[in-house]
């Protein structure tokens, strides 16, 4: 297995769409490279944070330092983390230009018709966009409901004792290697507030789609849906998000309380020189509702399994997750559920598209603790392979300690149907034409789920990716 | 806009290593309406195949052309761009895809055969006005645009689904395979009429392939041909039909004997396939 990845992984210099050749000079914009108790400090001191959060990070580096990789999932023997830049000031973002960003990206900015101001900051160029004051009356009337809503930097300012009481306490600094090297650097990422009974109407999205520190390498969400509150939260943009650095380890934890509903929506188009590597959890109390909306395009590795904890009776769960894995990728995605309380339900629904010889993996894992009686799962996951070179492959873990439970579990793998593509072709519509229609096809049944613009996007993307496929 | 013909000439065509035509010679014009019978197995949807392009149907030997157009040099899309289609017999379902949205994608490339790929569709509004006309028209309940293609449709609806897609590509020529079996009987006289209209608008010419003479007395065929064994052996008039109604192909296997253990070989494959 890893020396076939090796030599997919090895091409990716070769083909590298989204890639982004800096030139020497960029890197005096930056501090050093490297991972040490000093780029923790430095880090906790620039953003003048209190002493118990820069223990916290220092704490996170030493169980970082302890920590072995994953030696499952995907390849991480290429990663190497003293090449990486852990913090980048906003003034160095500013420091690179427009005539950097290779043309290939702006095409896709095009294509996806993002507005002028907004692609100078995806691509990294411009560290503000300029509708701070949009954000602002939005803000105002959310405000009202006593929702907050704002980065995490902020949010430790303003907003500590919350932050302190929640905190990494449903993903604790141990959990996993990246989840301590999350905690140790972590630099901006979202927290979101809803006070008891406010139910939030419109997708969070807009505002955070243009923050600047939403950006980060290791952002930091953390996510409290207080009793009968609702809220669906959107992050990131179907953008080819953009960065010089090659390591991405964001840490989300979400917090529904008992009726609570949390919907959390991802459509990330990585770079093909990223590791994606990130920790996303939440834990539904008694009737709460946690939905997971997730969709992985781009990367070189990405590892991710949104989990869902059901501790309070009737809890439920939902993910729905896309993976597109291209030339050299590898999308290792998928979810887990815990059942740990009565009456808890569970559906997984996982869809996955290998082209070009990427590999796509679904990795679950379902548990039923003793005493969870009365659940029941259901996971579904298809699998498109769209040429030969491509692969797919199933790891669904399933622990039940419980005997009065309901699972079901389906799994299937198909090709693009050549009667499909005949079909198509034969009412005017090329090879990658028809291709597209039935990709797009296959995942509508979960971009139907996406707020509209980001369906739209989302086929617009998988358009993109199909393109020049063929052949 | 002056005649154009469609000209099969020799047309020798094996799938999967097995000989199915033996030399198949049709010319159709346009405006002029063709029907083939044939009994079960003796090629007509491997005709059909063949001249759309399917990956899987070799050609051998012969020649098909379009007016000036080789058909058998060019990719299937092309094939439907230069004014070629065809009603399949048994439509794919694709899960997913509106009838909608891919009817728009069909109808911008057909009609504009010169868009780049990635260019814009034809008008959403145009479009969807259209689509309304002709699905009236069909008898259609016009919550079959947002219905995905061919996905648990009846076999009747199927058949629709085709003739609709006929009406909205207005092709030169039309190949419509089977397309009365499934459609109830007032069904029949609906889709036939569909198809007059466009034939008659666009000067379409149509070759109907079918079993029963039902079809013929909606769709009037000026030519009839027999498929057997792999060639087209008896070109006639109406009267043909007729006769193959009353008297089956009993005759047929009796007149052509070295043409009767051919389709005995492909009928016996129909059985064990
Ligand atoms: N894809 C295929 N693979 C194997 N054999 C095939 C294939 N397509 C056609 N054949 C064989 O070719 C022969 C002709 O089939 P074809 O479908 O063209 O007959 P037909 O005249 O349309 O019959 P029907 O009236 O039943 O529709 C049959 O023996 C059939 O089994
Ligand atoms: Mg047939």
């Amino acid at each position: 297995m890893s020396t076939d990845l090796n030599a997919q992984v090895a091409g990716i210099k070769d083909d590298y769409k989204y890639g982004f050749h800096e030139s020497e000079a960029h890197y005096n914009y930056k501090s050093g490279k490297g991972l040490n108790r000093r780029t923790v400090e430095e880090i906790s001191e620039m953003k003048s944070e209190p002493n118990w959060m820069r223990e916290f990070r220092l704490k996170a580096l030493d169980i970082f330092f302890q920590k072995t990789l994953p030696q499952w999932g995907g390849n991480l023997n290429d990663l190497d983390f003293q090449d990486i830049h852990y913090f980048v000031r906003a003034t160095d973002r500013q420091g690179k230009s427009w005539d950097d960003v290779p043309a290939e990206i702006k095409r896709t900015f095009d294509k996806l018709g993002i507005p002028e101001a907004e692609r100078k900051f995806l691509a990294g160029v411009g560290a503000q966009y300029e509708s701070e004051v949009v954000y602002h009356s939005l803000r105002e009337d959310l405000a009202a409901k006593g929702v907050i809503f704002t980065d995490m930097d902020t949010a430790l300012r303003e907003h500590t004792d919350l932050v302190k009481e929640y905190f990494a306490t449903i993903i604790p600094v141990n959990d996993n290697k990246f989840a301590a090297l999350n905690s140790a650097v972590w630099s901006g990422g979202s927290f979101v507030y809803i006070p008891a009974g406010v139910k939030v109407d419109i997708p969070l999205q807009a505002y955070f789609r243009i923050n600047a520190e939403n950006m980060g390498q290791f952002e930091r969400t953390l996510i409290i849906v207080e009793e009968g509150a609702q809220v669906h939260y959107v992050e990131g943009c179907t953008a080819p998000v953009y960065t010089s650095e090659s390591l991405h380890s964001a840490v989300v934890e979400i917090i529904v309380k008992k009726g609570g509903r949390c919907r959390y929506t991802t459509i990330q188009n990585w770079a093909n020189n990223i590791y994606n590597l990130v920790t996303k959890r939440a834990v539904a109390h008694e009737d709460a509702l946690m939905e997971w909306v997730d969709g992985n395009l781009g990367s070189r590795l990405t590892m991710k399994y949104p989990a869902v904890y059901m501790v309070g009776k009737g809890a439920r769960a939902e993910i729905l997750s896309i993976a597109f894995a291209g030339k050299g990728q590898h999308q290792d995605a998928g979810g887990k559920v815990v059942h740990a309380a009565p009456y808890t339900t569970s559906r997984i629904i996982s869809k996955s598209i290998s082209k070009n010889g990427g590999r796509s993996s679904y990795r679950g894992l379902l548990k039923v603790a003793d005493g969870a009686y009365g659940s029941k799962s259901n996971v579904v996951c298809d699998a498109l392979i769209l040429d030969p070179q491509s692969r797919s492959d199933t790891y669904p873990y399933i622990e039940v300690d419980e005997d009065d439970v309901k699972i079901g579990h389906e799994a299937s793998v198909s090709k693009i149907g050549e009667e499909q593509l005949f079909y198509l072709r034969s009412r005017g519509l090329s090879e990658t034409e028809a291709s597209t229609l039935i990709v797009n096809g296959f995942i509508e049944p979960l971009v139907k789920e996406l707020p509209m613009e980001y369906a739209v996007e989302m086929n617009k993307l998988i358009e993109l990716q199909m393109e020049g496929s063929v052949g | 806009m002056s005649r154009k013909s469609l000209r099969i000439e020799n047309l020798h065509v094996s799938v999967e290593g097995k000989s199915i035509l033996r030399g198949v010679n049709l010319t159709i014009n346009q405006g002029e309406t063709h029907a083939l019978m044939g009994p079960n197995g003796s090629g007509k949807s491997t005709l059909s195949y063949a001249l759309m392009g399917h990956p899987n149907y070799e050609i051998t030997d012969g020649t098909a052309f379009l007016g000036d157009i080789n058909l058998l040099e060019i990719e299937p899309d092309e094939r439907a761009k230069a004014g070629l289609f065809l009603a399949f017999q048994y439509p794919t379902s694709i899960p997913g895809v509106t009838m909608a949205n891919f009817l728009r994608h069909a109808v911008t490339n057909v009609r504009m055969p010169d868009r780049k790929e990635g260019e814009d569709l034809i008008s959403m509004r145009d479009f969807r006005k259209e689509l309304k006309q002709k699905m009236d028209e069909l008898g259609m309940d016009s919550e079959f645009a947002r219905r995905y293609l061919n996905e648990g449709f009846s076999g009747g609806e199927k058949k629709r689904a085709e003739v609709l897609q006929l009406a909205m590509l207005q092709p030169a020529f039309a190949i419509l395979d089977e397309t009365d079996s499934g459609l109830d009987i007032d069904a029949v006289r609906v889709v036939s009429e569909g198809v007059n209209r466009v034939a008659k608008a666009q000067g379409t010419g149509v070759l109907v392939i079918t079993h029963y003479q039902r079809i013929l007395n909606y769709i009037q065929p000026q030519f009839v041909h027999i498929l057997y064994g792999g060639k087209i052996v008896e070109n006639g008039g109406p009267e043909l039909v007729t006769t193959l109604e009353r008297e089956g192909y009993d005759w047929i296997r009796a007149k052509y004997p070295n043409e009767a253990q051919v389709e005995d070989e492909l009928e016996s494959t129909v059985l064990t396939s």
